[in-house]
């Protein structure tokens, strides 16, 4: 056993831990953009259509994975509140409304592909899948509104910026959920996907860069024009180019896992531009809004200990239902 | 508009309220599940795989639900308690990730390949996702109640001033969250999720086996439903006086460590010896009705009752009055009440439970027409009783929100404005009843629809081995 008492007295192994923390909390926000992100993509792309079975088809290919994958959300919000307890507080009471909206949004959109399947009659289905649709564009968009106003430290909750990178984030899990559906469906529904997502990433990389000047105008200028930044952006167009390519060669995966790049890119840049602050309208800084060393500890442990075996399970979820997917199973 | 500190605390009452109901549900169907799921694979018998395929829609549906509903109350410690969340985060953060991280993964992957993954994995990884779900739920409880139960009774912290700032920093972890009063929690709670969901189980039950053994209607698949009253009666065997016994361990504690709740379940206003245990007690005077013995023409009690739940055994023992407190009273009716409500029914569950019993051994179990209709109506009791157990903890808890500490208005978000609060209350107010309707009605339809027919079960190899085909005489499948 440790000394729990010892543990009050540095951070663990010497180890930068707010940086860290700081970084985990985007992996984790990361993460959900990213897995999540193919859900809400494939709820948007269910609009597109119409007949009963390709429906189906998209519900069932969604069906295994959601729950688990929104839990990435909840897992950030419970880090978040655990690493840096004031950021938390202030940042989640200052959007108030916009918080509120985004739990909205995902009530929306989990209940609606449950009420989907319990009737099959075409009034209540064409209401269920509107809702379906509206909560899983309404959840990114809002989400995304979310982290622009909290990257240009605003306290206001309805902005410009907001409103741009809202509709970066719908663009891009619309590319995530193109790709994804297309590894799990096979036919017509597979090929009429691939121009949604050659358009959807279009408007994606328009996005980011309506986005990045319309925060460099904002007073942003220096850290968006930054080597590491610009680099990123770069990166992106480079992916883009790859997951149009894999697309027309009908290599999803790849296009799967450069959608993963452009995600995990975007959550990076975000993260860059906030540091070394964590929340610019309180003057919270990575370093002041830490929480203090014995619970930043034990916390550090719990991570390392746990997130593997979270790994773990994902590895286990995603094997067993790999491959396309099959409207017939369930219970 | 209205006041934002009355507004946050009315929003998330409700919330709760309505996002237990979810988590009692899987956690009390996950038992069974287990077992379901353990007999089906290893005995081939039908009934078994349609209990196990029938409870699992109810339970994914209340997962969904569950899941939805929770992850608005995690937000709002942030949107509406800010202060709170700011003061307390270092103690009360920790836990809330940590049960995202270990138990909500757990039980949200695995829930996955549980129910939709019956024909592409093996048995044996079947059964481990079974458990994974069902460790999952019970482990979602353990995290919340720690949070839950440091803030009935806070140890291993120290107050520090930081930018003027009251802020409570974690000095012993053990202390902290392995606080005595998260036993009590845990095990009152896990227990009473067990016992509501077996009450649920043999009140829809009971509606089957009424029509068809007493008013003679047709039902098809009516071994299911015996078999489902026969396992839930069981489990109401265990449960129902497990928790009464244990209620009484665990009033004593509250006496111990919140006197000031104990004496207002118990409404004791002045310090007194021998206080009876009031059943009824009805004011003289109408403008007294929210203070239930301020001034009481009739009272109904066990003499020295209450005496006896708070020292353990001792009729004579001394009760500390709310008049000796120097923080104002909880709202005394709602928790004296509440916690009579909730006694009232731990007792009817009992009976219920014994009255089963007793039918079952004399052989009348499916033709006594009055227990089929006690079962009914106590179907949903379960979960009423779950609800005033919370109110009696939480309301009991005021004017605290982490007793002794800080008081609940001052935590608060201090920009929180009357407008905000108000819009978002009437949202919840409206989306959670359309909910609560939807949840209803979806669950009534798969109640409806019964379970699978015997001729779409999966093809079972020992079912094949031999010849316990779908049409076999459909005899109640006992244990073997
Ligand atoms: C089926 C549900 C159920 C039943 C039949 C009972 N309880 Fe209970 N009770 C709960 C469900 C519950 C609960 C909702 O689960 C609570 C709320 C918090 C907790 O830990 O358990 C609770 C809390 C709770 C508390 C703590 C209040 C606090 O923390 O401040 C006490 C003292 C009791 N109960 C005592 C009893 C007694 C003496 C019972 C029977 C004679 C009884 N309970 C039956
Ligand atoms: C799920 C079962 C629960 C129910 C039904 C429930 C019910 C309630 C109710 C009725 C109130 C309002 C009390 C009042 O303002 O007079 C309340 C307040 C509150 N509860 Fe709970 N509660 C539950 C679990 C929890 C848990 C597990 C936690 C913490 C981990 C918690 C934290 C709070 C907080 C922070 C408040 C607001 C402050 C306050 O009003 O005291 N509750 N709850
Ligand atoms: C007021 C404090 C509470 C908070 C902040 C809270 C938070 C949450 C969150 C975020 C989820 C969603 C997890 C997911 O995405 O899978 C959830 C679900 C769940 N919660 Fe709560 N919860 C509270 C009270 C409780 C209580 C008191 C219990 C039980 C004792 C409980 C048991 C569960 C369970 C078992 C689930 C899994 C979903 C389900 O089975 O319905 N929660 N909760």
């Amino acid at each position: 056993m440790t000394d729990l008492a010892g543990l009050a007295d540095g951070p663990l192994f010497g180890l930068p831990l707010p940086e860290l923390w700081f970084g985990l909390i985007f992996a984790m926000l990361g993460t959900f953009l990213f897995l999540d992100g193919f859900d809400f993509g494939a709820g948007a792309l269910f609009a597109t259509r119409e007949d009963d079975e390709d429906r189906e088809m998209i519900l069932a290919a969604i069906g295994p994975f959601w729950d688990g994958n929104e839990v990435w959300l909840v897992v950030f919000g419970g880090a978040l509140f655990a690493a840096f307890p004031a950021v938390y507080a202030n940042l989640f009471s200052r959007h108030y409304l916009l918080m509120f909206g985004i739990l909205g949004a995902l009530i929306l959109r989990g209940l609606a592909p449950e009420m989907y399947e319990q009737r099959h009659d075409k009034q209540w289905q064409r209401w269920w899948g509107r809702s379906f649709v509206a909560g899983s564009i309404l959840a990114p968009f809002l989400l995304g509104a979310f982290v622009g106003n909290w990257v240009a430290g605003t306290p206001r909750s309805f902005t410009l910026v907001g409103i741009l990178v809202g509709l970066t984030t719908v663009a891009l899990t619309i590319v995530s959920g193109t790709a994804f559906l297309r590894v799990k469906t096979r036919g017509t529904l597979r090929a009429d996907l691939q121009s949604y997502g050659e358009r959807a990433v279009v408007v994606y990389l328009l996005a980011v860069v309506a986005t990045l000047v319309a925060l460099a105008v904002d007073g942003l200028r220096a850290a968006i024009l930054s080597p590491v930044v610009l680099a990123l952006v770069g990166a992106s167009v480079l992916l883009a180019g790859g997951y149009v390519l894999a697309l027309r060669q009908g290599r999803d995966l790849v296009a799967l896992a450069a959608s993963a790049g452009l995600t995990y890119g975007l959550t990076v840049v975000v993260a860059l531009l906030l540091y070394p602050s964590i929340d610019p309208v309180s003057g919270l800084t990575v370093r002041s809004a830490i929480v203090s060393t014995l619970p930043l500890n034990l916390m550090s442990v719990g991570a390392a200990l746990l997130l593997p075996l979270v790994a773990s399970y994902f590895v286990v979820l995603y094997s067993a239902f790999s491959g396309p997917a099959d409207p017939s199973e369930a219970y | 508009m209205i006041d934002p500190v009355l507004g946050s605390r009315l929003q998330f009452a409700l919330t709760t309220i309505v996002h237990i109901i979810f988590p009692v549900m899987s956690m009390g169907l996950a038992p069974f599940l287990i077992y379901f799921t353990w007999k089906d694979i290893r005995t081939g018998k039908p009934v078994y795989e349609q209990l196990r395929r029938f409870w699992t829609k109810i339970f994914a549906v209340s997962f969904v639900v569950g899941t939805v509903t929770g992850i608005v109350l995690e937000f709002e410690f942030g949107t509406n308690f800010a202060a709170f969340s700011t003061a307390a985060g270092e103690l009360f953060g920790g836990p809330l990730a940590v049960e995202g991280m270990m138990a909500f993964m757990l039980e949200a992957t695995f829930l996955g390949v549980f129910v939709f993954g019956r024909e592409r994995v093996s048995d044996t990884l079947y059964m481990i996702s079974a458990l994974a779900v069902g460790a999952g739920t019970w482990l979602s409880a353990v995290w919340i109640l720690i949070a839950n139960s440091w803030m009935q009774v806070p140890r291993g912290y120290e107050l520090v001033t930081e930018n003027g700032q009251t802020v409570v920093h974690l000095v012993d972890p053990i202390a902290a969250y392995l606080n005595p009063r998260f036993g009590f929690m845990y095990i009152h709670m896990q227990n009473a999720a067990v016992e509501s969901v077996a009450l649920f189980m043999a009140g829809v039950a009971a509606y089957y086996v009424f029509r068809h053994h007493v008013w003679e209607y047709p039902v098809e698949n009516i071994s299911f439903w015996e078999t489902t009253l026969k396992i839930a009666l069981v489990a109401l065997l265990i449960t129902a006086p497990l928790q009464v016994l244990h209620g009484d361990l665990y009033a004593r504690h509250v006496y111990e460590t919140q006197p000031q709740k104990f004496a207002a379940m118990e409404a004791v206003w002045e310090t007194e010896s021998y206080v009876p245990e009031y059943l009824i007690a009805v004011p003289t005077d109408l403008s007294d009705i929210t203070d239930p013995r301020a001034k009481e023409l009739f009272g109904l009690g066990i003499p020295g009752g209450a005496s006896w739940l708070a020292s353990g055994g001792d009729p004579n023992a001394e009760i500390t009055g709310l008049n000796e407190f120097d923080t104002e009273a909880p709202p005394v009716a709602i928790v004296f009440w509440a916690f009579r409500a909730m006694v009232g029914l731990g007792f009817w569950f009992i009976l219920l439970a014994f009255w089963g019993g007793y039918r079952w051994l004399t052989g009348d179990l499916f033709e006594d027409d009055l227990l089929h209709k006690a079962l009914m109506g106590s179907s949903l009791l379960g979960i009423v009783a779950v609800e005033v157990g919370w109110i009696v903890t939480e309301v009991g808890r005021q004017p605290w929100v982490i007793q002794g500490v800080m008081k609940t208005h001052e935590g608060v978000s201090p920009g929180l404005t009357g407008t905000e609060a108000a819009i978002t209350l009437a949202g919840f107010a409206l989306v959670y009843t359309t909910l609560l309707g939807l949840y209803t009605y979806v669950i009534a339809r798969i109640i409806r629809a019964g379970p699978p027919g015997r001729d779409d079960l999966r093809d079972h190899p020992k079912r094949r081995d031999t010849g316990d085909r779908p049409e076999a005489p459909a005899g109640v499948a006992s244990d073997d």
